[in-house]
């Protein structure tokens, strides 16, 4: 039998996952010298993870990595298998079975949770729902948040916790020629929100929000930015942090986050204040939240490795919404192992390992490879890396039979009544909500639900 | 909008800055390396990979550089994509610590 590799017995390589990272593994395995044929499994009808439905609509320069997608896809040896859920329509000794080898890159679908009292009250939300509910995703259509509330309360200092106070900041005018889902539109249309607060357990020196994110609060139109200038005095150790020559880019950050502090006298009708060095110690309300209780925290540690440590002073806020930004986290795949600590699957070099060894065939590759952290490109690094690992154990892959790939795989989904949906179907969703969009002046309207994805497909 | 090459990545072309490009906008010849403005998507992820800070975002643009806005788009227009790491030039590692790097 031929070597695996070889033009007439192609590599087969399932990827669960259609985000960057899984794009970016099936990307570098085309550009490899061996035949390779990938099948890409998604579990949406609709493919490209955050980049769809995480971005900012008011980012749409990002949305671009797309293009970059929908070219890979173009290769007659790829196929996208999506509407499947691995674990439930599909499991992955299934995925062995008819696949020489497996990555993994489906991602961080749920988030980190503060462990503090009063965290399920209602009221009480995830940036991760909250985003994926104004980005259309399926999973988070039906989710309520009460706009009613003059204060909104978002815990961290990231990026995704900028995205969420910018959302609620902007005028509907800003966001209607935008991708957001008109059913959030119609809800931020009746915001009464007045305050938001940004809060971070740590310094002005500390914070992860970049700083072409922070320069987008200088230009909002109801909305004006506001740090007690107070709040920007460091202590010795992150004055030494941002004078390192490695941290540049933190460096870079305080300075626009001091910029922001300087504003004053300004009359917009909302604002929101970024304010640091307090950690939510508890949510208060009988039905519903309607305050936070804050402690106070110092810096302690060496310089790049402050930590936060509470005072014992307090702080309270009177707030009905609150959003937790203070990571994703990833979830169990049934059949695999899984570091519940850190929220990913077990690996080294993007192999998976458990007990110790490498489990044959199976890799990871994005963040639930190495956690949620990074941006789009940064999964491109971390899946050519995945990739070699797997090409260096080529050998290893080959067990000896030829396997059935996405034959199999489709044979199996058809006994389960599973209605999978193709590339080319795709690219049909896709025409109708760019068409859907063209009336309101938006670049597409969003299909939020599953069923009216698969009604259009017929 | 758009992120520019200047001038510290000359004789360096480190090309940390390609391996987490999410579209593929570099571009390369034998002395340093281009950002082609239409294709980039200013998504800053190379900024903070280069060894000897050389890539800005335009808003950022210390004076003096601003040739470099048309000199990036000029070159990016005429030469191949980058589309891996390659070993940096000879003499790079001598030229990062010349830089204060």
């Amino acid at each position: 039998m031929s070597a695996i590799g070889a033009k007439v017995r192609p590599l087969l390589v399932a990827i669960v996952g259609s985000g960057p990272s899984g794009f970016y593994a099936c990307e570098a395995l085309l550009k490899s010298e061996l035949a390779v044929k990938v099948n890409m499994i998604e579990r949406l009808p609709v493919p490209y993870g955050l980049v769809r439905s995480g971005v900012a609509p008011d980012h749409p320069k990002l949305k671009q990595a797309i293009q970059v997608y929908a070219r890979i896809a173009e290769s007659p040896d790829f196929r996208l298998l999506a509407n499947v859920n691995v674990g439930k329509d599909l499991s992955v000794a299934e995925l062995s079975e008819t696949h020489d080898a497996v990555i993994f890159a489906n991602g961080a679908e749920s988030d980190r949770k503060l462990g503090i009292p009063g965290e399920d009250l209602d009221g009480s939300h995830t940036a991760t729902e909250f985003v994926g509910w104004y980005n259309g995703h399926p999973d988070y259509r039906e989710r309520k948040f009460d706009l009613t509330s003059e204060t909104a309360v978002i815990i961290g200092q990231g990026n995704v916790a900028a995205d969420v106070a910018r959302i609620l900041a902007k005028s509907i005018d800003e966001l209607k020629h935008t991708d957001i889902a008109e059913h959030a539109l119609d809800a931020l249309a009746e915001s009464k929100i007045r305050e938001i607060y940004v809060v971070g357990r740590r310094g002005p020196a500390q914070v992860k929000f970049t700083p072409k994110e922070l320069r987008e609060f200088e230009n909002l139109e109801l909305c004006h930015a506001q740090i007690d200038p107070k709040e920007m005095l460091l202590n010795p150790e992150s004055e030494s942090e941002l004078e390192d020559k490695g941290n540049s880019s933190q460096r870079k950050i305080y300075q626009q986050l001091s910029k922001l502090a300087e504003i004053d006298n300004v009359d917009k009708a909302r604002i929101c204040h970024f304010t640091f060095l307090k950690s939510p110690q508890k949510l208060i309300g009988t039905d519903h939240l309607e305050k936070v209780v804050f402690e106070h925290n110092q810096l302690s540690g060496e310089a790049l490795r402050q930590s936060a440590r509470g005072t014992g002073e307090t702080f309270e806020l009177n707030t009905a919404l609150l959003f937790r930004s203070i990571g994703y986290r990833g979830v169990a795949m049934p059949g695999l192992p899984f570091d519940e600590k850190n929220g990913l699957i077990p690996n080294k070099d993007g192999r998976i390992y458990e007990n110790g060894s490498a489990l044959p065939g199976l890799y990871v590759t994005g963040w639930i490879k190495r956690g949620p952290t990074g941006i789009i490109g940064t999964n491109r690094a971390d899946s050519v890396a995945t990739i070699q690992s797997l090409l260096d154990d080529l050998q290893t892959l080959d067990c000896g039979t030829e396997k059935s790939g996405a034959d199999g795989v489709c044979k199996l989904l058809q006994t389960r009544n599973v209605r999978y949906v193709s590339f080319n179907e795709w690219e049909k969703i896709d025409q109708s909500e760019i068409d859907r969009g063209k009336p309101k002046d938006k670049p597409r309207e969003k299909y939020t639900y599953i069923d009216e994805m698969l009604d259009l497909l017929g | 909008m758009t992120t520019i090459v200047t001038e510290n990545c000359k004789s360096c072309r480190f090309t940390d800055c390609v391996t987490v490009c999410p579209v593929e906008c570099f571009h390369f010849d034998d002395d340093m390396l281009y950002i082609d403005p239409d294709v980039c998507i200013d998504c800053s992820a190379c900024i903070p990979e280069c060894p000897v800070e050389a890539i800005f975002e335009v808003d950022d643009l210390p004076e003096g550089k601003e040739k470099w806005i048309e000199i990036n788009a000029e070159k990016a227009a005429e030469l191949p994509v980058c589309e891996d790491q390659m070993d940096p030039l000879p003499g790079a590692e001598e030229r990062k610590t010349e830089l204060g790097f």
